[in-house]
């Protein structure tokens, strides 16, 4: 069943490739969590670098834009000691007619060490993996509808900072989950990490019922989805759904799901509000909770570039 | 040519003979079983010990990959290592198949290789754009089956009415596949692996609502219709129910619904990727049902060559299909074994059954295809029900090497292996040679 051996492990069950956060135990989430933390003070030196991947090479390949998460990749791997390189190839071989696995090829030839891949498919950074050459390693920045890895890792080391435990933690994660690669990586990382409650909350359009089989509970009501809850991550609604058959607009989706002062009120008082940006002010959340006290939105981008450091020196230390 | 097959186990699903006897065949026709002349002598013999010898296959679903250099030649070679002699082909080639000369052509090419006999469906409109309908008649005379829209969308259903209504008039059979336009644009079945995989999903609903339309127009116009792939146990309680109330409908599956579901996807396996998509284990378990207890009336192979680069793709990029003539018999054999029937049941539903469904289309043929009977036409396939094998896709004759039931990924192992394949008396494959023997 060669198929079915998960391809981030190898064989002593150590992380060669991070890909999803689903089918990894819990002791790699915590390991990554862990270094993360160590990472943290190396951003608030003065000379921000360590040397832990001094000569190798990681290139970012972006098949789909994203400014924000290749910059902080690019900003982990330099601090790393690493070579960086950025590839926007929505703009050059795609675009040419060069197939995927062509475009790797040519790349393992100039010697990457490591692949920082984001594409709007779903799975296409397995497809990598499986083909590249065995010492290099491949970092999903989000895939289609499917993965965000370090985009959940960074969530799950914000609510341990905050809360310490996931033990007794209720977390909602509200907005477009369906189409969202961040939901599922949170989702699969809460559920490995011990949280025992946590809610998709919004219309049936973006909340599906069938959800309920990654194991969340379903809320079609922004009442009782964020009532006594101790984490509410707010999701960014995409422009494409804004109208059309999904939503008939974006005013009336925040008067039933957009997070005001008001409906912050019904969860715990010492709630944090998260969201993986870039926000949509008056769309899914107010001005005055994502500026309030309760939002940790920025903190969200410090702690990610630290668990993007993380994962890269675990991974670096791994071989296949 | 006379040949003489010894000491097989014949097995005929049509009249139940299940019993060792020889074969004796001659001028491309089958001159006795059991009781041969004692004046016959034979040019060639095939020793058939262990083997059980049975009417050719009749793969009601198999693409061909036209047009392209030697693509014909390939998977009809394909076809006779499969122990397939008769195969319906769909009417999606460039260009469709929606004008008589195109269908000579076609229908003369594979005459002249002589491995396996091939009945086209004909467009049910032209370029099968879904808007004006075929010269039904003109195509007909040409050797098409039926008419079928393939993967395409009709227009409305005023026009698939008007379509299946024209085809009704002369007794043609209309082949549909049960799919909603708009509900079919997913590319794995919704459920909770398509959720969590992230991937668009095609719900059931896309088959129950075309399946309903279709009938509805059935019980207006009486137009025969088969309805192919079925995927869902909700397609196939539709379909039960629509021929207890007497309505001319029949139906397939295909092996790779028969035997997976959509957990088979794994980490993103574009060998997966197919059309339609692969559902969950109570639809696969109802499909085997339906094919057990008759409400699907045949088992086809769906076979579809994908060149490599299209299946090296990301899922969701990846093309749609899998190769499958070569894997027809041995995934039949499975299901049987798995389902406690006997050969002869087992056999049917890729012999005598899918020539049922041909019915009055196949002329004169249709009284001996997928038969061993005493004056009927010689289309053998004798194979080795013990012999086990693995697929290797080097060792397919198809050009298309991708299936689900790759040994390298799937493990699965094959029941069953195809000795010898004759095609109205003449060796069209053989094990031993390898190729044609004829």
């Amino acid at each position: 069943m060669l198929a079915r051996r998960n391809p981030q492990l190898n064989a002593h069950g150590e992380l060669i490739h991070l890909l999803s956060i689903e089918g990894l135990p819990r002791a790699i989430l915590t390991q990554i969590l862990d270094t993360a933390g160590t990472f943290l003070s190396v951003n608030d030196r003065d000379v921000k670098k360590v040397p832990l991947l001094r000569g190798k090479s990681v290139f970012n390949l972006f098949f789909e834009n994203s400014t924000r998460t290749r910059t902080t990749f690019e900003i982990a791997a330099k601090r790393l000691s690493a070579d960086v390189i950025n590839l926007d190839i929505a703009k050059s071989s795609a675009s040419k007619g060069e197939s995927l696995l062509d475009t790797i090829a040519n790349l393992s030839a100039m010697h990457a060490d490591m692949f920082v891949v984001r594409h709007s498919e779903s799975g296409a950074p397995y497809l990598i993996a499986r083909h590249c050459a065995p010492h290099v390693h491949v970092v999903n920045a989000g895939d289609g509808r499917h993965a965000h890895p370090t985009q959940g890792l960074l969530d799950m080391y914000t609510i341990r900072h905050y809360k310490k435990s996931f033990n007794e933690l209720t977390v909602a994660i509200v907005g477009d989950i369906v189409h969202s690669r961040v939901a599922r990586s949170d989702i699969h990382a809460l559920t490995t990490l011990g949280a025992p409650e946590i809610r998709a909350v919004g219309p049936k359009t973006l909340v599906p019922g069938d959800l309920r089989e990654m194991g969340v509970r379903v809320c079609h009501d922004m009442r009782e989805g964020v009532k006594d809850a101790d984490v509410i991550i707010m999701l960014r609604l995409q422009n494409e759904r804004m109208s059309g058959a999904m939503l008939p607009s974006a005013g009336e989706y925040f008067k039933s799901f957009g997070l005001t002062e008001d409906l912050l009120a019904l969860a715990r008082p010492d709630a944090i509000v998260m969201h993986p940006g870039p926000i949509n002010r008056g769309v899914e959340i107010d001005s005055r909770v994502a500026d309030g006290s309760h939002s940790v939105i920025l903190p969200q981008v410090t702690f990610g570039i630290a668990v993007r450091m993380a994962v890269m020196s675990i991974l670096a230390g791994n071989d296949a | 040519m006379k040949i003489m097959i010894r000491n097989g186990r014949v097995v005929d699903p049509a009249s139940g003979r299940d019993e060792a006897a020889d074969v004796a065949i001659a001028a491309g026709r089958i001159v006795a079983i059991g009781q041969v002349p004692a004046d016959f002598t034979p040019e060639r013999t095939i020793e058939a010990d262990g083997c059980v010898v049975a009417p050719g296959l009749v793969d009601l679903a198999a693409r061909l990959k036209e047009p392209g250099p030697g693509a014909l030649e390939s998977e009809l070679a394909a076809a006779a290592a499969g122990g397939v002699t008769s195969l319906v082909c769909p009417p999606d080639m460039d260009p469709p198949l929606d004008e008589p000369g195109l269908v000579d052509m076609l229908k003369f090419r594979a005459r002249k290789l002589s491995r396996c006999r091939l009945f086209p469906l004909g467009a049910l409109t032209q370029g099968l754009g879904g808007a004006e309908i075929t010269e039904m008649i003109d195509l007909t005379e040409a050797g098409c089956v039926g008419f079928s829209q393939a993967e395409a969308p009709m227009r409305d259903n005023l026009t698939l009415s008007r379509a299946m209504q024209y085809a009704s008039t002369r007794g043609y059979t209309v082949w549909l596949r049960p799919q909603d336009a708009s509900l079919s644009g997913g590319v794995a079945a919704s459920g909770a692996v398509a959720t969590r995989l992230g991937l668009s999903g095609v719900p059931v609903a896309s088959e129950t609502i075309a399946l309903h339309t279709v009938i509805e127009l059935v019980r207006q116009t009486g137009a025969r219709v088969h309805f192919c792939r079925l995927s869902s146990a909700a397609g196939v309680d539709i379909v039960r129910r629509a021929k207890a109330e007497g309505l001319p409908v029949t139906a397939d599956v295909s092996i790779n619904s028969l035997h997976l579901t959509d957990i088979d996807i794994g980490y993103f396996n574009a060998d997966m990727r197919l059309t339609p998509p692969l559902r969950q284990g109570k639809d696969r378990d109802a499909l085997r049902a339906g094919l057990a207890d008759g409400t699907i009336d045949a088992l086809v192979s769906d076979h579809t060559p994908i060149g490599h680069d299209d299946k090296m793709l990301p899922f969701g990029e990846a093309v749609p299909g899998a190769t499958g003539l070569e894997l027809l018999l041995s995934l039949a054999l499975k299901w049987g074994n798995e389902s406690k029937l006997t050969l002869a049941q087992s056999l049917a539903r890729v012999t005598s059954e899918p020539v049922r469904v041909l019915g009055e289309a196949l002329g004169s043929l249709g009284q001996s295809a997928g038969r061993l009977v005493e004056g009927g036409v010689a289309d053998v396939c004798v194979f080795d029900p013990d012999a086990e094998w693995q697929v290797t896709p080097e060792a397919l004759h198809s050009r298309g090497k991708h299936t689900p039931f790759d040994a390298a990924s799937s493990g699965t192992r094959m029941p069953g292996r195809v000795r010898h394949t004759l095609v109205a008396g003449t060796l069209a494959w053989s094990a031993a040679a390898g190729a044609n023997a004829a």
